[in-house]
């Protein structure tokens, strides 16, 4: 015990004495957070557009208001030219046109038909697509209002409710991942590459030789990082919380439980590279190439894992970030119970067990 | 206390150990001399417990180093080939982590190290990365002793430090045999040797010879002499055309010579030198030294 003590203290020394330690497990996770944050984005804003109206009446007068004034949109340009069109998106600034036909509100009362046409720039489909749904949205919203009796073909439209997320704000849907994220890296690349490191300084054969046990020392290089992880993962969800308002619908201290079972999986998995690796380079490199990346893409955290190609969403099962993010997803903003997400918690604790498994047995006693 | 039977031990398809046997006394001081690549580290590897040998026992305090490796741990001290402290960490938490770990106190066992500590103790809490050479093997010294071993493995101690720093170094590994410890310790410095109680010269994975150094240049049947001039590069390449040359090495400031069956005259060679005009030339027969004894073993 007094062993462990000493081996933990000399553990903090080593963490709290290298500034690029310090960085890494302090600073890159807020940096992170906070440029994961405002970069990813799945809603629009101020997307410039120009309009085409060869109307000019007060119905479309007044959608165009309606339009402008929602916040989505800026109005770049009155077009009067049909060809004006394509230079405009050539351009580069505008990402959307709308195309009133001439007479659009007479039409609209007279027939009950009418045509617009929207057209978007998609060399960035996912904006063009947002782009699109939300001007329609608007412009169908407006009709609907103003001729309530109208029984147009474009009212079978689906009344969508984005449940959870009513707002489809993507802040809800990247906490969790970076939450993810940055668990993972800190907690599998600080282990592994401090184990590699001793291996490096030859301190390893010191520990070798020294009557301390694989477990004792394992557990002195995972405690540390463990409780320094804890404290991250609690920063995490308060920023989440204070800054990009994402709420805690759920019990805080299931979250909790789960976020610490999941580092403690991460270190686990830490220790399994460092039994690997020989080398920093190669701990880093494992842990950067192939755990970050994975974990970005097949998690869930960017990309729906129901739209990958199917190799690939059997591939997600043994991304354990999957698990933990549809855990705390769930906890977060559905406020769910350890009921509904026992198959996933259970996931995640038999992998912890299945690393710190091998780990164990894979650990060297000796130099080959 | 030190047993070693046929051990064999090979890296891929590189053999880096052929079928080596020895034996060291309790209470001496036991020098492996031989250059880099000979199989030194190796072989203090397997007595450490930290390789396996491929074939062979050894025996470390009657102990099995493959079978009882735990029990070897807690009665040998270990001061591997590079300095192994944490270079973070200060020289007092350094000892008192080897402390720890090894189950004991700086206190417990104060008095062995004493004669090595004060030396560093004014520098305590200086972090070991910013050491002196000289004084990080004090500190790693130090710390192999922390827990009283019976045994003292020591590879290549004095590789890379000064020579006052070396000269001390060697004081030590004397006092702490006074002690009753069994010290093993390598060296690539054929100086060193002379300082041994006996030597073993390994040489690309085998024993060439086991004595003390005094009888082991003593048997030594070769005649040796040593020649020097102003213009040492013009003087080796002219030694070596000398018709009956058997051997010829620089050593520092003098070239070691030996004739084709010892039949080369001081006189003889002296008038060689002159002829071609070389000056201040020494030219005397000396006795051969522990590095003359190795050169001729490597020709062989």
């Amino acid at each position: 015990m007094k062993q462990l003590k000493s081996f933990i203290r000399k553990e903090f020394y080593h963490i709290f004495r290298d500034p690029r330690t310090i960085m890494v497990l302090f600073f890159i996770p807020i940096a992170q957070l906070l440029i994961f944050g405002t970069v990813i984005k799945n809603e629009i804003q101020d997307i410039h557009i120009a309009i085409y109206d060869q109307a000019k009446d007060e119905t479309t007068q007044k959608i165009t208001n309606k339009i402008l004034s929602s916040g989505y949109f800026i109005l770049e340009k009155n077009l009067e030219n049909i060809n004006d069109i394509e230079s405009v998106f050539r351009l580069g600034k505008v990402k959307e046109v709308i195309v009133f036909e001439s007479d659009f509100g007479e039409k609209l009362t007279k027939e009950g038909k009418a045509n617009v046409q929207l057209i978007a720039d998609a060399s960035d489909p996912n904006m063009a697509r947002l782009a699109i749904s939300y001007t329609s949205g608007i412009i169908n919203d407006y009709v609907k209002k103003m001729h309530p009796n109208l029984q147009l073909p474009m009212q079978l439209e689906p009344e969508v409710r984005m449940y959870f997320n009513e707002e489809m704000k993507s802040a809800y849907m990247f906490v969790p991942g970076v939450m993810a994220l940055i668990l993972m890296l800190i907690s599998a690349m600080m282990t592994s590459i401090s184990i590699t490191r001793e291996k490096e300084l030859g301190t390893m054969e010191i520990l070798l030789v020294s009557p301390l046990r694989p477990m004792q020392i394992i557990i002195g290089k995972v405690l540390p990082y463990l409780l320094l992880s804890i404290a991250n993962a609690f920063v995490i969800v308060l920023m989440g919380r204070f800054v990009f308002g994402v709420p805690i619908l759920g019990s805080f201290t299931l979250l909790m439980l789960e976020t610490i079972l999941f580092i403690a999986m991460a270190l686990c998995l830490g220790i399994f590279i460092s039994t690997v690796a020989k080398s920093q380079m190669t701990a880093m490199f494992i842990s950067m190439i192939v755990l970050m990346l994975p974990t970005i893409l097949l998690s869930g955290f960017i990309y729906p894992i129901e739209n990958m190609p199917e190799v690939l969403q059997v591939v997600s099962h043994i991304m354990p970030a999957r698990y933990f993010i549809s855990i705390i997803r769930a906890i977060m903003l559905k406020g769910t119970g350890i009921l509904f997400v026992w198959q996933e918690t259970a996931v995640l604790i038999g992998m912890t067990l299945f690393f710190i498994a091998l780990s164990v047995k894979k650990f060297k006693i000796r130099l080959e | 206390m030190i047993e070693i039977k046929n051990i064999s031990k090979s890296y891929n398809d590189i053999q880096a150990l052929k079928e080596i046997s020895l034996s060291v006394e309790k209470g001496e001081l036991f020098g492996l001399i031989g250059p880099d690549g000979a199989g030194k580290t190796t072989l203090m590897r397997i007595l450490m417990t930290l390789l396996l040998p491929d074939s062979g026992e050894a025996k470390m305090n009657e102990l099995d180093v493959v079978k009882d490796f735990k029990k070897i741990r807690h009665i040998v001290g270990y001061m591997p080939g590079r300095f192994s402290l944490y270079q973070d960490l200060s020289v007092e938490e350094n000892l008192h982590f080897f402390a720890t770990v090894f189950g004991t106190t700086i206190e417990e066992n104060y008095d062995l190290i004493r004669d090595i500590y004060y030396q560093i103790e004014p520098f305590k809490t200086r972090r070991a990365g910013k050491l002196s050479g000289g004084m990080k093997q004090k500190l790693a010294l130090s710390c192999a002793l922390i827990h009283k071993p019976k045994i003292l493995i020591l590879d290549e101690p004095t590789t890379g430090v000064d020579a006052v720093s070396r000269k001390e170094f060697w004081e030590m590994l004397k006092a702490l045999q006074q002690k009753g410890i069994t010290i093993l310790v390598s060296t690539p410095y054929m100086d060193e040797a002379s300082l041994c109680d006996r030597v073993a010269l390994i040489q690309k994975g085998t024993i060439l010879d086991v004595d003390s150094p005094s009888r082991i240049t003593e048997k030594f049947p070769r005649k040796i002499i040593q020649v020097h001039s102003e213009d040492m590069f013009r003087l080796i390449q002219d030694l070596r055309s000398f018709p009956k040359a058997e051997s010829v090495f620089a050593f520092g400031q003098f070239v070691h010579f030996t004739g084709v069956n010892d039949e080369v005259e001081i006189s003889e060679l002296d008038k060689f030198l002159t002829e071609r005009k070389h000056t201040d030339v020494i030219v005397e027969e000396i006795h051969p030294g522990i590095e003359d004894v190795f050169m001729s073993l490597q020709s062989l």
